[in-house]
């Protein structure tokens, strides 16, 4: 036993001279924290996607170091902290949870940039950026009310926030356009992550009924059972394809790489600013996938309305628009603040549930 | 519909009740493995690796079983060979699994799964009703009735259980038998690992064929308490996880048909369900002391 | 070949000192070549996790942090383990804790009093403590098995918490983002030193581990647990009620994790959202049992377990280690903590020829 730990420990002696001095670098570090794993499949994975996409881009100038599968809460800080101490010129903090943490931190660290996605509280060298995602889901909502022989649909829906509101009722909204008497079911997961269970809510809703799926969670379980069930369904976060190849209709994909390009050479150039972004298909900060599996005149629709939502001339909330019980929000014409949409906890008309209160 | 909704709470409920059975022979046997959750991950991403590289679901089983077994081996060295505290190595193995699924299960993410076709039992699915819903399952289902039937014959009516069950309620009088409760021992927890595993490769071939990171999302620990809910017993295990199953997928169909009640409240029901049932089923205090294995947990050294 | 354990007649307080030098040991060779396998420089790598954390001030205090809610959750799960009661929900009483230690700042959010904060601090202690009285209750009335329920409650609290900060306690002008209003000052626990924001949170721990060892050692309460824990027969001989030990236990284990919730969420956080833990009651079940349910011991166990995470970030960080590998990583110590312990009770003996040994134990 002795003889074993002796040799055992002169192996680890001679394995450690092989360790090499940190090199000298005069790259800038931008830096990633995320919620989830990198190769999560839907959200964390779409930011990493963004992040190669910088590297690639600004291969020259700067490194991208990340941190992933951080829990929001009292390590979130200390992750930040820790970034910032190591010499991240830039940081960026890729989950709603990390929002108080972010900001502690900016207060530390004047020199240092920091951009917090989907948040709302900004500082001189905190900047906050999200995407319009439901501009997307109202073109989902239109090609649903297309492709439905029922007029019904499910919506996997992960948590009761504001994000994910705005998203129903922009999917409901579309489907309306189209199919005034479009109906929308929802269940919430409870959950951004486990495809047993969104499998299973998939196959809840499809039991009673709908035969169009579209989902606010992260994994492709639910475009699995889709398929299997022989309906269409939506992807989210990333294109899901390759999970239902017969059927995916589109998926709204998130394509941070542009806005992180953007920012990060702004950031090199000397001329960012902090600022409250919230950028939308025009930008590219999302992108529809390809419309696949549908009739060209539905395809058309889609590819028109994107067209509009891009050129500014449509607005998917645009009045009049009442709430779920009846009474009136948006006069006809009318279009909200980003704060009212931002902050959105009510449905509107024609979605069948009762909104967790 | 009512049928789709049966077949939907079986594929939620086999992973749990495979999982539980196999738990439940660890534990008869005096064996308490919290690790459930880490060697069903493992059975998880070998079963997905296996089918992937081979193309062949039925070989993905025996890979999740040999991964879930092998990882167990580990739990079994260290609490049976070392006698290492069987909580705390429990929960070790659970960091472990979920730590080495993630790393070696990497370059299989996002790869479009292999589901295990059904196998159509002619005659008996023509039955209506039943038919489908019981005969017309895929594999892993059959094994999982068939390891019911199995593991309470072997239990109560075979003489290695009754060695088995004996060793779990009293092992120092098992060793003075002549029994050799090591090995015995080490059986179970194999025997336990290798059903975790194949409860792992239910979920990558069946409930949703894919591979991500953590899928198992705690159903270990729910077959964990399954067993406890079960009172050691196959056939209460077969209904008690049916039922977690049945509520699991009856709080999104109330979710679904607009119900409007906190959606919270409705998950954490299987969870308060559990509770009650457990209550219920325990507060007759001699059936569960007769079923409860004495030495669960405690460390067994022979001595000489 | 096989190995064979002989009891030793009494602890060794050799192995009880080497056990954990020799756990290091093995845990830095084979992780140093699990590195290397993963074409990192073993040395830096092993450099990274368990030294550069402690090398400044700012990641001390982050250590402090980290490791006092798993040392407070884990003193008070000894005590339950150590009298054979298996509270594994400490997790479900954390956070109902910090639900009711926060009542007070999320209610009354204009009450600007020094009082406040003592009042959060045992309003929390009695919240965990309710909630742990649930299996004990049901454990002496229903004979129900605490393993079982103290754990479907952890499920239960946190989809309470996620119901509360969702809805009625959500912060009016958060933009219905689920967190509560942040606290006001009075409210928030107050840090040690000017040198870093590590709180009055460790206070407590140490202040519980030490009362808690005095306990143990010196007081009778602590030889009621200890023989009840062995034997209930021999205890009932003793005169001591193993129910009242149930509701001991259980209250205590559960006030302590209720103090590390509200600790944490005032200290650390500063306001409720949904995930207030990463998995503190859990891995507490793992300090326990690595400071071998000695609060002590537990002590040290808790830094230490609380520097693999601040050494997997940091390495995740500076080589590029991926948190899986962090957590293998994790793994393996424990391991190695947990194998190396046997040889504080017993003598290890390789055998290579089985029929020898078989000789032997004849003689």
């Amino acid at each position: 036993m002795k003889k074993l730990i002796i040799a055992l420990t002169a192996t680890a002696a001679v394995l450690g001279g092989f360790a090499s001095g940190a090199s000298a670098q005069e790259k800038k570090k931008v830096c990633f924290i995320y919620v989830g794993s990198k190769t999560d499949g839907g959200w964390t994975q779409a930011h990493d996607i963004g992040r190669q996409a910088l590297q690639k881009a600004l291969d020259d100038k700067i490194e991208t170091p990340f941190l992933e599968s951080v829990p929001e809460g009292p390590d979130a800080e200390r992750a930040i902290e820790r970034m910032a101490r190591s010499g991240c010129a830039m940081i960026y903090t890729t989950s709603f949870g990390f929002m108080d943490a972010t900001v502690k931190v900016a207060a530390k660290f004047p020199d240092v940039k920091f951009e917090h996605a989907t948040g709302f509280k900004a500082a001189e060298n905190l900047a906050t950026y999200n995407s319009r995602f439901y501009e997307g889901r109202y073109i989902q909502g239109q090609i649903a009310a297309k492709m439905s022989k029922k007029g019904l649909a499910g919506y996997i829906a992960s948590f009761p926030i504001p994000e994910v509101v705005m998203g129903i009722n922009a999917f409901e909204l579309g489907a309306k356009s189209i199919n005034p008497d479009f109906k929308l079911k929802v269940v919430w997961a409870n959950t951004w992550f486990d495809p047993g269970k969104e499998a299973d809510a998939a196959k809840a809703l499809v039991d009673q009924g709908v035969d169009i799926l579209t989902q606010h969670t992260d994994t492709t379980a639910p475009m699995q059972v889709a398929a299997e069930r022989g309906i269409f369904a939506f992807g989210q976060a990333s294109d899901m394809i390759a999970a239902g190849p017969k059927t995916q209709l589109t998926a709204i994909v998130d394509t941070w790489g542009a806005y992180y390009i953007k920012r990060t050479q702004a950031m090199l150039d000397g001329t960012w600013k902090s600022e409250q972004i919230w950028d939308g298909l025009k930008d590219g900060i999302l992108t529809m996938a390809p419309y696949t599996n549908m009739p060209d005149d539905v395809k058309a629709m889609a590819e028109e309305t994107e067209a509009k939502i891009k050129s500014g001339e449509l607005h998917p909330f645009t009045g009049p628009i009442n709430k779920q019980d009846g009474s009136a929000w948006l006069a006809a014409g009318e279009k909200p603040e980003d704060g009212v949409l931002l902050g959105m906890n009510f449905y509107i008309e024609g979605v069948d549930d009762k909104l967790p209160q | 519909m009512f049928e789709a909704i049966l077949l939907t709470v079986i594929t939620a409920s086999t992973p749990l009740v495979i999982a539980a059975l196999g738990e439940l022979v660890a534990e008869r046997s005096g064996v308490l493995n919290l690790g459930v959750e880490g060697m069903m991950i493992m059975g998880a991403v070998s079963a997905f690796a296996a089918a992937q590289l081979t193309g062949s679901p039925y070989l993905g089983i025996l890979a999740g079983i040999a991964g879930g077994a092998l990882f167990s081996l580990l739990f079994g060295f260290l609490t049976l060979t070392l006698v290492a505290n069987q909580v705390a190595t429990g929960l070790a193995l659970t960091i472990l699994g979920l730590g080495l699924s993630g790393q070696l299960g990497e370059s299989f993410v996002g790869m479009p799964g292999i589901k295990l076709q059904p196998i159509v039992i002619p005659l008996l699915s023509d039955i209506p009703f039943f038919g489908l819903v019981l005969f017309a399952q895929d594999l892993i289902f059959y094994l999982s009735v068939a390891l019911v039937i199995g593991i309470s014959w072997f239990l109560f009516k075979s003489r290695a259980g009754l060695k088995l069950r004996a060793i779990g309620d009293n092992h120092g009088s098992a060793h003075a038998l002549g029994i050799n409760v090591v090995r015995v021992r080490y059986l179970a927890v194999l025997f336990g690992g290798a059903c975790a595993g194949l409860a792992g490769a239910q979920l990558s071939l069946v409930y949703t064929p894919q591979w991500v990171e953590n899928m198992s999302a705690g159903r270990g620990w729910i077959a964990l308490a399954l067993v406890v809910f079960a009172s050691w017993r196959p056939w209460r295990l077969l209904a008690g996880g049916y039922l977690f199953g049945a509520v699991t997928i009856g709080q999104l169909h109330a979710q679904a048909f607009g119900i409007g009640v906190p959606s919270q409240l409705l998950s954490a029901l299987p969870y308060a369900a559990t509770i009650v049932v457990l209550i219920i089923i325990s507060h007759n205090r001699r059936m569960t002391l007769i079923n409860t294995p004495a030495s669960l947990g405690k460390p067994f050294v022979p001595d000489r | 070949m096989r190995l064979e354990l002989q009891k030793r007649a009494q602890v060794s307080t050799l192995f009880s000192i080497l056990s954990p030098l020799l756990a290091l040991a093995l845990t830095l060779v084979v992780g140093g070549i699990m590195f290397w396998a993963l074409g990192k420089s073993p040395t830096g790598a092993l450099y990274t996790f368990f030294v550069e954390p402690l090398l400044d001030v700012w990641s001390l205090h982050e250590l402090v942090i980290k490791a006092a809610p798993l040392i407070l959750i884990a003193v008070g799960l000894a005590i339950c383990y150590r009298s054979n009661n298996w509270n594994i929900g400490a997790e479900g009483q954390f956070t109902i804790g910090a639900i009711t230690g926060s009542i007070l700042p999320v209610l009354y959010p204009e009450w600007h009093s020094p009082m406040i904060l003592p009042l959060m601090l045992v309003m929390g202690m009695i919240g965990g403590a309710l909630y742990a009285g649930i299996p004990a209750f049901l454990k002496i009335r229903c004979n129900t098995n605490e393993i079982l329920t103290s754990l479907m409650l952890v499920y239960i609290a946190q989809l309470f918490l996620d119901w509360l900060v969702r809805g009625p306690w959500r912060d009016p002008q958060g933009y219905n983002f689920p967190q509560t209003k942040s606290f006001q000052v009075e409210a928030v626990l107050p840090e040690v030193l000017d040198s870093g924001r590590a709180h009055m949170g460790i206070v407590f721990t140490l202040l519980a581990a030490v009362l808690l060892w005095f306990m143990m050692r010196f007081m009778l309460k602590g030889f009621q647990v200890s023989v009840l824990g062995q034997s209930a027969r021999a205890g009932r001989f003793a005169g001591f009620s193993a129910k009242n030990m149930v509701w001991f236990s259980m209250l205590l284990s559960g006030a302590l994790a209720g103090l590390a919730g509200i600790s944490e969420v005032s200290g650390s956080i500063g306001h409720l959202q949904p995930t207030i833990s990463p998995g503190y009651g859990f891995t507490a079940i793992i300090v326990a049992f690595l400071g071998r349910l000695n609060p002590l011991g537990i002590v040290a166990s808790g830094f230490v377990l609380a520097l693999t995470y601040l050494g997997g970030e940091a390495a995740q960080l500076s080589i590029g280690i991926s948190d899986k590998v962090s957590r293998v990583f994790q793994g393996l110590i424990l391991f190695f903590v947990l194998s190396c312990d046997t040889l504080i009770h017993y003598r290890i003996r390789l055998i290579f020829n089985p029929s020898a040994a078989t000789a032997e134990a004849k003689n």
